[in-house]
C-alpha cells in the first residue's frame, strides 16, 4: 500500500521508488496492480518525458492482462504521436510489444500500425531499434499488414552495412555499426520470402554479400567484443540466406565461412558453426559443400572437450549423412558411443538405428550395425529400436539367414545384453532353421545357447524366450522333447508371474495336443509388417521437437530415395502393443492366444486355434477339481476324500498339522499381513526309508491364478528317513477367490509312486484384518449393506458343546474383530473385517446369535460381494 | 529474451529480471537449476547451452555471473554482447563496478537495465544515451532534495 503512495507522490525519489517495487517485488495477478493503474494513468499523461518512461517501463515489467486492458488502446497513440520524445517512442514501442506478447487480443490494430512501419526511417537509431523488435512480433501474425517494411528494413541494413565504422558514432560498437539494429533487421526480412522487387532483392544480396565480405577481412580490434558482434552479424545474416535457400553462390560461400569457424580457437564459435551448418546440410545447394568437413566433424566428436560442442558435432554429422558417408558417419558415431556422456547417449543410438536403416545398402550391414548398437549401448537401446530390427528381418528374406547367424554368434560372447537375447530368441524363432544345418548352430545347440540366457532375464524376456521353445517344437521336433521338460518344470508351471505360467501351461498343452499340421499352421513364419513410417523417427522427434529429423524427412528430397531403403518402411506399432510383453504370438492378427484375464480355463483359446484338430475339447466342470487342466489330468490325482475336512480346522488356525499317515506328515505354520501370507509347510518322513523324487507342488484349479498368487521354493528331491524338510510359500491374495490352491505331494517309497492331493490351507479369510467400530458405525454400515444379495445367513445345528469362550477364540481366529456392546443381546457375537486383496477390499460384518435352548447358532453375514458373504457364512458355519 | 539472472560465484541470486509472467514458484526452480547448471561449468566451455527449449547464454565477470535465457531463433552472439554492453553501462555508471555495487545500488542496476532492456528487447544500445537518461533521472532527484 505504502508503494501506491509513493507511486502516486509528485517527487521523483519518492515515485521510482514506487515503480521499483511494483516491478521487482508485485506479481503480475496481484489485487495491487488494480490501484496503482490511476496513478500510471497519470504519469501517463503528463508529459513529463521522466514520468512517462517510469510508467511505461513499469506497465512493460508487470506485463499482466489487466495492465493490458488498461492501457493497450493509449500506448500506440503515445508511440506515433508527433510530439513524443524520442526515449519516450522506444519504451512506448517494447511495452506495446510486451503487451501484444502478453495478450494479442487487447491490442488494437489500426491506422497506427502504418506509421509504425515508417518508424524504421526515424532518424533516431534507438527508436529504429526499439521499433524493429515490435514489427518482427507483429508481422508474424499479420505478415501482409507489414510488407511495406521489407524495402525500408533493406534500405536501412544496406546504409548500416555499408556506413564507415565511425559514421554512427555512439551506435557503433567495438568499430561495428550497430550490431543489434542490423541482427534485428535481419531477423525482420526473415519473417518474409525473399523481395519480389528486383531492386530491393539486389540490394538486400550486395549487403550479404557485404557482410560475408567483411568476414574475410582483418579484424579491426583484437577485442573479443569486436569479432562477437561481427560474427553475430554474420551468423544472422548466414540464417537468412539459409532461411532464402534460393541462392546457391551464397550458401556455399556461407558454408565455407562456417567450415573456417570449426576449426576457430574460440569454443563458442565452434559451437555456432556446427549448429548453423546443421541447417545448411538440409538445402540442397549447400548439402555437398557441408560434406566435405566431415573429418573436422568426426574430429569433433572426439576432441571435443565440452559435452555440448560435441553434442553439436553429432547432431551435424547425423544432418550430413547420406549414402555416400554413411557407413563412415554410422561407424565413428558408434565408437564415439562408447564414451558418450550419458546424457545423450540414447539420442545418439537412435540416431545411429535411424541412419543405419536410411541408408542402408545391404542389410547385412544393417543387422550388424544394429547389433553392435546392442552390444555397446545396451541400456540406451530401445524397444522401438529392438523392434525395428525384428521388423525388418521378417520383411526381408535376403538377410534373414543372416541375420540368424550374426545373433547366434553374438548370443555366444558370455554376458550379452538382455535386449541382444530379445531380439536373439526373436530370430532364432523365426529364422533359425536357417543355420540349423550347420553343426555348430544345430538345434539343440541353439536352443541351450538360448536357455543358458533364460534365468537371468526379465520376466518380459522369458516370456519371449518361452514363444521361441514353442516356435523351435515347430523348427526342429527333434528338440520336443527336451523343451517340454522346461515347459513341463515346475519353475515355469507353476512360476509366479501370471504371463510366465499361461505361457508355459498352453504351450506344453499345444505342444503335446496338436498334431504336427497344427502346430505348423498356429507356429507359422510371422507375416512382412505393414509398412508405414518408423517409429523410432517419431520417436527422435518427440525427443527433440519438431524439426529434429528434418535433415531425413521432408526437408531434403533424397535423389535415390526409391530403392531399397523406401521400400522398408514399415511401422512397429503392430510391435509396439502395450501389453507389457509383447512376443511373438502376441503379434498376431488373430485374436492373442491368452489374455492374461482368460475368463476360463487357460488352455481354452489355444484349442480353439486348433478346433479341427485332434485335440478334444476341455471342458469346464463343475467343480474346481474337473476345471483344473493345466497339467494335464494326469499329473494330479483329485483330492483325498478328507480334504475338506482337513481344510476346515484351519479356517480359525493357522498352525498345526494338516495331515498325516504311516508314511508322512505334513505341519503348517502360516501368517497372514493384509493382503499377503507366508506358509511355512514342514514334510516329515516318518519311515526309515528315503523318499525319492520328493515334489510338493501348489496349483491352482481354474482360473485362480488370477486370484491369488502363491510363489514356491523348490525343495530337496530326496527326504531322509525321519527327516523334515521345509517349503516356504509366499502368497498374495489378488482377488477375492473361493477355492483354495490344492497342494499336491509326489515321492517315490521304496520304488512305489505316492501321491497325494490335499487342499492348501489358504482361505479367503486369511486375509482379513479387524476392524473395531462404536455400535452406531456399525448400525450405520450394516444398513448400508441392505440388499438382499450382500447378505448370507444360515441356521445350524451346533456340532461342539456352545461354550461362549471358545466361541471368541474362533471368531477371532477367524480374522475379525469382536465388538463389544453392539449387540443389545449380550449373548450374541457380533464381528467387523476388512478382507484384503490386492485388487480391492471388502468390508465385512457378522453376527452369530447362539440360542443354548435349542442347540442352534443363527449366523449372518453382510459383506459388499454376495458371493463373499455366501463363502464366509459357509466357511464359519462349519466351525461350530 | 525471456530472463536475465545475476548470481555470485557462490550461488547467490544477486539481480532478477523475468520478461514471462511465471510464478515464484517457477523462478525459484528455475533460478535454482540454472545457478547450479552454470556454476558446474568448466572456465573454457562455450557460453551457449540448451536448456529445455531455451538456449542460456552466459558469461562471468569476475565474481559474477550474468545469465540470459533467449528463444531458439535468437542470435547467441549478440546476447553475449548485450551482457557485456550491460555490464559497460555499469562499469560507466559506478566507475569500475564490482559486486557490491550492484548489491547496495540495486535500484540503480534495476534502472540501468530498464533504460537498456524492455520487455526483453533491446531499447537503446548507445551507451550514451542510457547514461544520460539515468543522470537526468539522478539529476531530477537531487534538485528535489
Amino acid at each position: 500500500m505504502e508503494a501506491v503512495n509513493l507511486l502516486s507522490s509528485n517527487k521523483y525519489t519518492e515515485k521510482q521508488i514506487g515503480y521499483l517495487f511494483i516491478s521487482v517485488l508485485v506479481n503480475s495477478n496481484s489485487e495491487l496492480i488494480r490501484l496503482i493503474n490511476n496513478a500510471i494513468k497519470n504519469d501517463l499523461a503528463s508529459r513529463n518525458p521522466t514520468f512517462m518512461c517510469l510508467a511505461l517501463h513499469c506497465i512493460a515489467n508487470v506485463g499482466s492482462r489487466e495492465m493490458g486492458e488498461a492501457f493497450a488502446a493509449d500506448i500506440p497513440r503515445i508511440l506515433v504521436a508527433g510530439d513524443s520524445m524520442d526515449s519516450v517512442k522506444q519504451s512506448a514501442a517494447l511495452c506495446l510489444l510486451r503487451l501484444y506478447k502478453a495478450s494479442p487480443d487487447l491490442v488494437p490494430m489500426g491506422e497506427w500500425t502504418a506509421r509504425v512501419v515508417h518508424l524504421l526511417n526515424d532518424q533516431h537509431m534507438g527508436v529504429v531499434t526499439a521499433a524493429v523488435s515490435l514489427i518482427t512480433c507483429l508481422c508474424k501474425k499479420n505478415p501482409d499488414d507489414f510488407k511495406t517494411c521489407i524495402s525500408l528494413a533493406v534500405s536501412r541494413l544496406s546504409r548500416i552495412v555499408s556506413s564507415a565504422s565511425t559514421d554512427l558514432q555512439d551506435y557503433t560498437y567495438y568499430f561495428v555499426p550497430a550490431p543489434w539494429l542490423s541482427v534485428k533487421l535481419l531477423r525482420l526480412l526473415q519473417c518474409y520470402p525473399p523481395p519480389e522487387d528486383a531492386a530491393v532483392k539486389g540490394r538486400l544480396v550486395e549487403c550479404l554479400e557485404t557482410v560475408l565480405n567483411k568476414a574475410q577481412e582483418p579484424p579491426k580490434s583484437k577485442k573479443v567484443q569486436h569479432s562477437n558482434a561481427k560474427n553475430a552479424i554474420l551468423f544472422e545474416t548466414i540464417s537468412l540466406i539459409i532461411h532464402y535457400d534460393s541462392e546457391p553462390n551464397l550458401l556455399v560461400r556461407a558454408c565455407n565461412q562456417l567450415g573456417q569457424f570449426l576449426q576457430h580457437r574460440e569454443t563458442n564459435l565452434r559451437y555456432l558453426a556446427l549448429e548453423s551448418m546443421c541447417t545448411l546440410a538440409s538445402s540442397e545447394f549447400s548439402h555437398e559443400a557441408v560434406k566435405t568437413h566431415i573429418d573436422t566433424v568426426i574430429n569433433a566428436l572426439k576432441t571435443e572437450r565440452d559435452v555440448s560442442v560435441r553434442q553439436r558435432a553429432a547432431d551435424l554429422l547425423y544432418a550430413m549423412c547420406d549414402r555416400s558417408n554413411a557407413k563412415q558417419i554410422v561407424s565413428e558415431m558408434l565408437r564415439y558411443l562408447e564414451t558418450a556422456d550419458y546424457a545423450i547417449r540414447e539420442e545418439i543410438v537412435l540416431k545411429v538405428a535411424i541412419l543405419a536403416e536410411k541408408y542402408a545398402v545391404d542389410y547385412s550391414w544393417y543387422v550388424d550395425t544394429i547389433l553392435n548398437l546392442i552390444r555397446i549401448a545396451g541400456d540406451y537401446v530401445s524397444e522401438e529400436v529392438w523392434y525395428r530390427v525384428l521388423q525388418i528381418v521378417t520383411n526381408r528374406d535376403d538377410v534373414q539367414g543372416y541375420a540368424a547367424k550374426t545373433v547366434f554368434e553374438a548370443l555366444q560372447a558370455p554376458a550379452c545384453h538382455e535386449n541382444m537375447v530379445k531380439v536373439g530368441g526373436y530370430i532364432l524363432g523365426e529364422f533359425g532353421n536357417l543355420i540349423a544345418g550347420d553343426p555348430r548352430s544345430s538345434p539343440p545347440v541353439q536352443f541351450s545357447l538360448l536357455h543358458s540366457k533364460f534365468h537371468l532375464c526379465s520376466v518380459a524376456t522369458r516370456a519371449l524366450l518361452l514363444s521361441t521353445y514353442i516356435k523351435f517344437i515347430n523348427l526342429f521336433p527333434e528338440t520336443k522333447a527336451t523343451i517340454q521338460g522346461v515347459l513341463r518344470a515346475g519353475s515355469q508351471l507353476r512360476n509366479a508371474d501370471v504371463e510366465l505360467q499361461q505361457r508355459a501351461v498352453e504351450y506344453l498343452t499345444l505342444s503335446s495336443v496338436a498334431s504336427t499340421d497344427v502346430l505348423a499352421t498356429v507356429l507359422e513364419e510371422m507375416p512382412p509388417f505393414p509398412e508405414r513410417e518408423s517409429s523410432i523417427l517419431a520417436k527422435l522427434k518427440r525427443k527433440k521437437g519438431p524439426g529434429a529429423g528434418s535433415a531425413l524427412d521432408d526437408g531434403r528430397r533424397d535423389p535415390s530415395s526409391n530403392d531399397i531403403n523406401g521400400g522398408v518402411e514399415p511401422t512397429a506399432s503392430t510391435v509396439s502393443t502395450p501389453s507389457p510383453s509383447a512376443d511373438l504370438l502376441g503379434l498376431r492378427a488373430a485374436p492373442p492366444p491368452a489374455a492374461p484375464q482368460a475368463p476360463s480355463g487357460a488352455g481354452n483359446l489355444l484349442v480353439d486355434v486348433s478346433s479341427d484338430g485332434p485335440a478334444t475339447q476341455p471342458s469346464l466342470g463343475p467343480t474346481p477339481e474337473e476345471a483344473f487342466l493345466s497339467p494335464g489330468p494326469e499329473d494330479i490325482s483329485p483330492p483325498i476324500p478328507e480334504a475338506d475336512e482337513l481344510l476346515n480346522k484351519f479356517v480359525c488356525k493357522n498352525n498345526g498339522v494338516l495331515f498325516e499317515n504311516q508314511l508322512l506328515q505334513i505341519g503348517v505354520k502360516s501368517e497372514f499381513r493384509q493382503n499377503l501370507g507366508r506358509m511355512y509347510l514342514f514334510f516329515g518322513n516318518k519311515t526309515s526309508v528315503q523318499f525319492q523324487n520328493f515334489t510338493p507342488n501348489v496349483v491352482h484349479p481354474g482360473d485362480l491364478q488370477t486370484h491369488l498368487a502363491v510363489q514356491t521354493k523348490r525343495v530337496a528331491a530326496q527326504v531322509d528317513g525321519g527327516a523334515q524338510v521345509q517349503q516356504v510359500l509366499n502368497i498374495e491374495c489378488l482377488r477375492d477367490f473361493l477355492t483354495p490352491p490344492l497342494l499336491s505331494v509326489r515321492f517315490r517309497y521304496g520304488g512305489a509312486p505316492q501321491s497325494l492331493t490335499l487342499k492348501l490351507p489358504v482361505t479367503i479369510n486369511k486375509f482379513f484384518q479387524p476392524t473395531e467400530m462404536a455400535a452406531q458405525d456399525f448400525f450405520q454400515r450394516w444398513k448400508q449393506l441392505s440388499l438382499p444379495q450382500q447378505e448370507a445367513q444360515k441356521i445350524f445345528k451346533a456340532n461342539h458343546p456352545m461354550d461362549a469362550e471358545v466361541t471368541k477364540a474362533k471368531l477371532l481366529g477367524f480374522g475379525s474383530a469382536l465388538l463389544d456392546n453392539v449387540d443389545p443381546n449380550p449373548e450374541n457375537f457380533v464381528g467387523a473385517g476388512i478382507i484384503q486383496t490386492k485388487a480391492l477390499q471388502v468390508g465385512c460384518l457378522l453376527r452369530l446369535e447362539p440360542n443354548a435352548q435349542a442347540q442352534m447358532y443363527r449366523l449372518t453375514l453382510r459383506t459388499s460381494k454376495e458371493p463373499v458373504s455366501r463363502h464366509l457364512c459357509e466357511l464359519l458355519a462349519q466351525q461350530f | 529474451m525471456q530472463f536475465m539472472l545475476l548470481f555470485s560465484r557462490q550461488g547467490k541470486l544477486r539481480l532478477q529480471k523475468w520478461y514471462v509472467p511465471l510464478s515464484d514458484k517457477e523462478k525459484k526452480k528455475i533460478t535454482r537449476e540454472l545457478v547450479q547448471t552454470v556454476l558446474a561449468r568448466k572456465p573454457k566451455m562455450c557460453s551457449f547451452l540448451e536448456w529445455r527449449d531455451l538456449k542460456i547464454v552466459y558469461k562471468r565477470y569476475a565474481s559474477l555471473y550474468f545469465c540470459c535465457a533467449i528463444e531458439d531463433q535468437d542470435n547467441e552472439l549478440i546476447t553475449l554482447e548485450i551482457i557485456h554492453r550491460y555490464v559497460e553501462l555499469l562499469d560507466k555508471y559506478f566507475g569500475s563496478v564490482c559486486e557490491l555495487d550492484i548489491i547496495f545500488n540495486f535500484e540503480k542496476a534495476y534502472f540501468i537495465l530498464d533504460e537498456f532492456l524492455l520487455g526483453g528487447e533491446v531499447q537503446e544500445t548507445s551507451k550514451k544515451n542510457v547514461l544520460k537518461a539515468i543522470e537526468q533521472a539522478d539529476l531530477l532527484q537531487e534538485k528535489i532534495e
